[in-house]
């Protein structure tokens, strides 16, 4: 799982039916202490995520398990809303 | 597999309803010989696993085995807490010339 701050939104009309009703958002990875690192994602948001809000991020086959996406075509999911991070 | 240090822990409220009770820990990976290497990443915790432990993470759709039944959206897991490693070295260190293949020998 990944840190990343939501930077914008994805809109497309046309994709798979097994993704319709689903919103699309870019996410830009940020490492623990909150600078950006290299690169951005697309993910679908399951827990209703705001622009600029830091959220945790799952990639691979382990995002189709989260609550909304099972049996879809996703390998990004957001499945959180950091509240705090601490580092020792 | 890999190896890892715990550095710190993230909190979430929002959660996936399917992650709700899961612990986030921030892992630094590391070598064999306790370097740091590569980025930090959050990791779920099926062990309990706290500060500045040593650990060693799962990656991939294996990362939710751990949870089964329950089918939990990790792709990183902290499956064990190391207690020690035994590490031996090749005798020779990497990058040194092996002599027999010296320039110039016949």
């Amino acid at each position: 799982m990944i840190l990343a701050r939501v930077v914008g939104t994805v809109v497309a009309t046309r994709k798979d039916p097994r993704l319709e009703g689903k919103k699309l958002l870019i996410l830009k990875p940020i490492s623990a202490d909150g600078k950006d690192e290299a690169g951005y994602v697309v993910s679908v948001d399951t827990v209703s995520a705001g622009y600029r809000e830091r959220v945790i991020a799952v990639a691979g086959s382990s995002a189709r398990m989260a609550e909304g996406c099972k049996d879809t075509p996703v390998d990004n999911a957001i499945v959180g809303i950091v509240d705090e991070i601490q580092l020792d | 597999m890999y190896l890892g240090r715990v550095v710190g822990r993230v909190w979430a409220t929002v959660k996936n309803p399917s992650m709700v009770g899961q612990r986030m820990l921030i892992v630094q990976p590391l070598t064999p010989e306790m370097q740091p290497t590569g980025k930090r990443v959050v990791c779920l915790d099926a062990t309990g696993a706290g500060a500045g432990e040593m650990v060693y993470c799962v990656r991939g759709r294996e990362a939710s085995f751990p949870f089964l039944p329950a089918e939990v959206p990790a792709d990183t897991t902290v499956v064990g807490i190391v207690d020690s490693i035994h590490l031996k070295r090749p005798p020779k260190a990497a990058g040194a010339r092996n002599p027999m293949h010296k320039k110039g020998r016949k």
